[in-house]
């Protein structure tokens, strides 16, 4: 029980974070027709940012179903990188049945702070640190479409800095104290600074974008600053944070 | 079409891709450029999603850039997400009151 409570206590974070994040996705989807509920249900069954956005505009679009399909795979592959990575961080003994549970909410967020725990993943973890965020994603969803049109267009506009806030604060206390971490973080951003803006590369969609980025930029960390696997599993049973 | 065979789409699209690789793959990697790819993945991919996404989620590019700014002197603190993510909210709501 001492895992679950250390990943619902890790949890309240990103539950906040998701709280108001997820708030302008539910005044999003009132805005393009759905109801409270289908929004909520949208959130409640994908807890993901991105893609819910994505699939918003095309519901709202009347889009195709192949459409729909072919978005989330591009928009959400990065989570299949994720999770791999976390295949590396979960305790051996997670079984089977345990991993079809802690996969539904594999979130940017979520992985990362599973990643940045001083040791291997357990289960209880995994399920402390899923549940809040979830609740906060689906209630801050629930809210946002209640309070719709209450809310002046001042307070929405600061609201949507919230997710990127809650990114730059898992990547900076990691960057601080590893040159390759902000090596691999400025190429990331050069490359989908580029793609973004010349107009010879606008045929690339934000989903692959993200892919192409994410790949490249961890392959030229991997290849200039090779991580030593021993000193890796030493610093895990100090128990100290990744250096 | 039905909303809700959208949204069951988009859900079960999502499962899949999160789910897969954990199931499939059981064993730690030894190979030490493959798990050094694996460690630089959330880094890259959390940058690549924040840049330049980020200057354009705002009413103006200059709160965001303020946002920003506030964002990284305070994650390089190691102030915690929420309080990170709320010093940039607030950050964006003074500066659009000021251009």
């Amino acid at each position: 029980m001492k895992e679950f409570y250390k990943g619902l206590k890790d949890g309240i974070p990103i539950a906040l974070g998701y709280f108001a994040v997820s708030f302008s996705f539910g005044i999003l989807a009132l805005k393009g027709g759905l109801t409270v509920f289908q929004s909520v249900f949208i959130s409640l069954t994908n807890v993901t940012s991105a893609g819910q956005f994505a699939g918003l505009q095309i519901i709202i679009a009347g889009g195709t179903i192949v459409e729909t399909i072919l978005t989330q795979l591009i928009i959400n592959m990065r989570y299949a990188l994720m999770s791999l990575s976390l295949t590396q961080k979960l305790s051996p003994d997670v079984t089977v049945k345990q991993r079809l549970v802690i996969a539904f909410a594999n979130t940017d967020e979520i992985f990362a702070v599973a990643m940045a725990h001083f040791r291997e993943v357990t289960f209880r973890y995994m399920l402390g640190l899923e549940l809040l965020p979830v609740l906060g994603w689906t209630l801050g969803t629930l809210v946002g479409a209640c309070a719709c049109d209450l809310l002046p267009k001042a307070v929405t506009s600061a609201l949507s800095l919230a997710l990127y806030g809650m990114f730059v604060a898992i990547v900076m206390p990691v960057a601080k104290r590893s040159k390759p971490v902000i090596l691999v973080a400025c190429i990331a951003a050069m490359l989908s600074t580029v793609i973004y803006y010349v107009p010879a590369l606008k045929f690339i969609s934000t989903g692959v974008s993200i892919i192409v980025c994410t790949i490249i930029a961890a392959v030229v960390g991997a290849i200039v600053a090779p991580r030593d696997l021993e000193t890796e599993a030493k610093s895990e049973q100090k128990s100290e944070p990744e250096a | 079409m039905n909303i809700y065979v959208y949204i069951l789409t988009m859900a079960l699209v999502t499962y899949l891709i999160r789910v897969l690789p954990l199931v499939l793959f059981r064993k730690k990697i030894q190979n030490r450029f493959v798990s050094s790819f694996l460690y630089y993945v959330p880094y890259s991919c959390l940058t690549a999603l924040t840049i330049p996404a980020i200057f354009y989620s705002t009413e103006s590019v200059i709160s965001a850039v303020a946002g920003l700014v506030v964002a990284v002197i305070l994650g390089m603190k190691d102030k915690g997400l929420p309080v990170v993510a709320a010093a940039a909210c607030i950050t964006v709501f003074i500066v659009e009151r000021f251009i």
